[in-house]
């Protein structure tokens, strides 16, 4: 079984490691880690710190599609919760306290976590497709976030909020810890609890799991409404970031990176088994694809091809057609050399 | 009624010889060197239960099926490579049941789709409407808009349609595959007018149908297909309902002989401890009004061919459809069942008929697939626990002969038998007061089926209601204490088991033809 699974994240794995070994070719410090005031610097801690949005977002879409669904509207909350919370802490008197930060955050989580819950609405209650459903508020919640911030970039001074995106604790990038801690959580809550079982079997073979008594209904709200969450989430650490809340570009295309991670990762678009630690290795490499680009001086305008090319090769690698095809070639090469000895 | 050209007397030369069709799929041998006769103006029946090769004889005629052995001959002439276009070009037309047409096209796209009538510039739609129109009045039909989108149709004319879209082709061979399936009994007798229209214009007809009435009705010949051989054909003027109903469903097993006494010797005393009670439950088109007690400790058959509504009532009484008529009532007390969840909190487990689609969940592994009913039972909140997950599966590892081994593989790997047994143990491991199996034992060798039986006939004893559903009435006679015999979506009465009943006295309750119920209800 451990060997199935670590055959399947064979070639993501080998992926990022090929990268990584690229990048240390072009510039033999990539790998290095230093200590500054007692942080770690280093490209490596750049890419588990740029890589924590992506995470969080692509935990969610990964038991969204293990449940045969997509959620295209985690830009639009990531964008929404950024408002919400700047802008609270603008208006606030006081927006250098820790309680007005800790208000803000639990509002903006609140309200991703109703617009999660609202989209599980639409697909679980109401019978709509992912696709169509999520698209309404991908859709509707720029507009809902331009609404909050009045068409303005608000920016904001507030060192508690700054430490989300930016800070340390323990050497290590707040932002970091916070989507590792997630992505234990989320772990533990589905493997530890019957949640990941049960979300696989609806994925696979819903008219099944619905006859053995699972109620489909309600672990498809569920994981929609953990994406929610997940992503408002993602949308404070990406506020943080800048500090400034900009309803238009905060989360622009993160669902697409969410979800090539996802498929990176090995979780198929058809639902059923997922792999979280597969999810983990696909926002790694993309994270990493963005940061060789920078270090390799390619435009960041043609990005969007270089990950292309990227996922393309890592995607033909993980497809059993491609696997067997290859398997044959090689079976044939192996046997020829007998045809000329007989 | 009667026929104008007399096909009997006089058969004309065949359009159609299949001979010795043979058919495998990975390496199982489903179609078994299989002879068929086609001649215009013939309608003929193909009989067999599920899984005796209708599909896959008519899949081999119309190209969709590779064969492995045999030829086939139209106009004497051999048919080779096969292949859907080849078919076609033949003169043989398949009318689709009306679910694999296209709802959001309209009616004349869904005729003319794949045989657009082509121009210079592209499709010509004004001619593709013409023929289409002049299709639908062959048939009888000139009031449906040709823009209206299929959906906004009735069923009846959405069948119509599907034909409509065969003859368009002005084949010499139509095949129809359950066309009326889904229609009501006028709906049906429009569409059976047509197929004699058709016939008496000399089309050869090969008309498969789980309604006996309407093939008797319809067809000059029959075929009897049972698991991939032919076993008899018939002129239908001259067979009897019984010996066919008999040829369909086989002979019995000497080796199940043995659990038949059995079970008479424990023939059920009478208690009167109902468990569930369906009073008057049906539902519009799927099954009229019907009761029903489960007591407990009794095993229930619930004996008819397929399409008798025997699966129907089972679904209806577990909640897994909803019946809009009549009531439920469990232990006494009125029960409304909100869905399969709602019925296993009332412990009442089911299986479906439909292993494949509605009962293994193939990726996830045999001892998931085994808790599945009971973790869903207790919400995902309450996990069971490793050593819990091990004890229940160990309580059923023994009974149904399943390996450690195959514990951990994905449940899709196994056989039909293990899989089906997989399928037992998730119902049991609810613990269930009713239960009821849909074919538990289809398509599963003798083994298996005896190890199922066992296993049905000991939880009976141990106080379960059960209700077992096959279509080997053997399995159904051997098993039961009481048999609810359905036919055309009705029950037409019910048998209490003994000495006495046997296959035959079943197969001649359905056979009776429209006198009513052969047996009056047991109590």
């Amino acid at each position: 079984m451990r060997e199935i699974t670590r055959h399947a994240l064979f070639w993501p794995v080998a992926a990022l490691i090929a990268l990584l070994v690229a990048n240390t070719v072009y510039r033999p410090d990539f790998l290095a880690v230093t200590v500054l005031d007692g942080h770690l610097f280093g490209a490596p801690i750049d890419i588990l710190r740029n890589a924590a949005p992506l995470m969080l977002v692509a935990l969610g879409m990964t038991l969204v599609i293990a449940t045969r669904g997509i959620d295209l509207s985690v830009g639009a909350v990531v964008a929404i919760s950024g408002a919400l919370s700047l802008s609270f802490i603008a208006t606030s008197p006081d927006p250098g306290s820790v309680s007005t930060v800790l208000l803000a955050i639990a509002i903006a989580l609140g309200v991703s976590l109703v617009l999660g819950v609202w989209n599980g609405f639409l697909v679980s209650v109401v019978g709509i497709q992912p696709i169509i459903a999520t698209l309404i508020l991908m859709t509707a919640g720029r507009g809902i976030a331009m609404l909050i911030t009045e068409g303005q970039i608000t920016t904001v001074t507030s060192a508690p909020f700054k430490t989300l995106g930016s800070g340390f604790w323990l050497g290590l990038p707040v932002a970091t810890l916070v989507a590792g801690g997630v992505f234990l959580l989320v772990a533990l809550l589905t493997r530890r609890t019957a949640l990941g079982m049960l979300v696989e079997s609806v994925g696979i073979n819903p008219a099944a799991s619905r006859l053995a008594g699972v109620k489909a209904r309600t672990i498809v709200w569920t994981v929609f409404a953990l994406s929610g969450l997940f992503s408002g989430l993602a949308g404070l650490i990406l506020a943080s970031n800048v500090m400034a809340a900009d309803a238009n570009n905060a989360g622009l295309f993160i669902e697409l990176d969410a979800i090539l991670a996802v498929v990176i990762g090995g979780t198929s678009l058809q639902g059923g088994k997922f792999s979280l630690s597969g999810t983990l290795v696909g926002v790694l490499i993309i994270t990493t694809l963005t940061l060789t680009v920078t270090i390799v001086g390619i435009s960041p305008l043609v990005t969007p091809l270089f990950k292309a090319l990227v996922v393309i090769a890592v995607t033909l690698l993980q497809s059993p057609r491609i696997r067997e095809t290859f398997a044959a070639r090689a079976r044939q090469r192996a046997a020829r050399p007998e045809e000329v000895a007989a | 009624m009667a026929a104008r050209t007399a096909p009997m007397e006089q058969p004309a030369a065949p359009v159609v010889e299949m001979h010795g069709i043979t058919v495998e799929y990975a390496g199982v041998r489903v179609l078994d060197s299989a002879d068929l006769v086609l001649r215009p103006g013939e309608v003929h029946a193909l009989m067999g239960e599920n899984g005796a090769g209708k599909s896959t004889l008519i899949g081999a005629l119309t190209g969709t099926v590779p064969i492995v052995a045999g030829r086939i001959l139209v106009d004497g002439v051999p048919l080779t490579p096969t292949g859907v276009a080849r078919s076609r070009a033949e003169g043989i037309a398949t009318v689709f049941q009306e679910s694999h047409l296209s709802p959001h096209l309209s009616v004349a796209e869904n005729i003319m789709i794949g045989h657009e009538v082509r121009g210079r510039f592209g499709i010509r739609w004004a001619r593709c409407r013409e023929r289409a129109a002049a299709a639908l009045a062959t048939l009888g039909i000139e009031d449906v808009d040709l823009r209206t989108p299929l959906e906004a149709l009735s069923p009846a004319t959405k069948q119509l349609v599907a034909v409509a879209r065969a003859i368009v082709l002005e084949p010499r061979v139509l095949v129809l595959d359950e066309p009326t399936s889904s229609l009501d009994e006028a709906e049906a007798a429009q569409l059976l007018g047509v197929v004699r229209r058709l016939r008496d214009q000399g089309v050869a007809i090969l008309f498969v149908s789980h309604f006996l009435e309407q093939v008797f009705e319809v067809s000059n010949r029959m075929t009897v297909l049972r698991d991939g051989r032919v076993v008899a054909e018939y002129c239908t003027a001259e067979v009897e309902r019984a010996e066919l109903i008999s040829k369909m469903i086989g002979e019995d097993i000497d080796a199940l002989q043995a659990l038949h006494s059995q079970r008479l010797s424990h023939h059920y005393a009478g208690s009167s401890q109902v468990a569930l009670r369906a009073t008057s439950i049906g539902r519009h088109g799927t099954l009229e009004p019907t009761d029903v007690d489960l007591v407990r400790g009794e095993v229930v058959g619930f004996a008819g061919l397929r399409g008798s509504g025997r699966t129907e009532l089972a679904r209806l009484m577990s909640g897994v459809e909803r019946a809009d008529r009549g009531e439920l009532w469990l232990d006494g007390s009125r029960v409304q069942l909100r869905g399969p969840a709602a019925a296993l909190r009332h412990r009442i487990a089911v299986s479906s008929e439909n292993l494949r689609n509605e009962g293994i969940v193939a990726g996830l592994t045999v001892r998931e697939n085994i808790v599945l009913a009971l973790q869903a039972l207790r919400g995902w909140t309450r996990p069971l626990s490793r050593a819990e997950q091990e004890a229940v599966v160990d309580t059923y590892l023994d009974a149904l002969r399943l390996s450690h081994e195959d514990l951990d593989r994905p449940a899709g790997e196994l056989s039909g038998g293990t899989q089906q047994k997989v399928m037992l143990a998730r119902l049991l491991a609810t613990r269930p007061h009713v239960l009821i199996l849909d074919e538990p034992t289809r398509g599963i060798d003798i083994a298996a089926k005896l190890d199922i039986q066992r296993r049905v006939a000991k939880l009976a004893g141990e106080g379960v209601a059960v209700v077992f559903i096959s279509s080997q009435l053997d399995e159904v006679v051997r098993l039961s204490d009481r048999i609810v015999v359905l036919k055309d979506r009705e029950k037409i009465g019910e048998l209490s088991n003994g000495p006495g009943v046997t296959v035959d006295t079943i197969v001649e309750m359905i056979a009776a033809e429209l006198d009513g119920p052969a047996a009056g209800d047991a109590d």
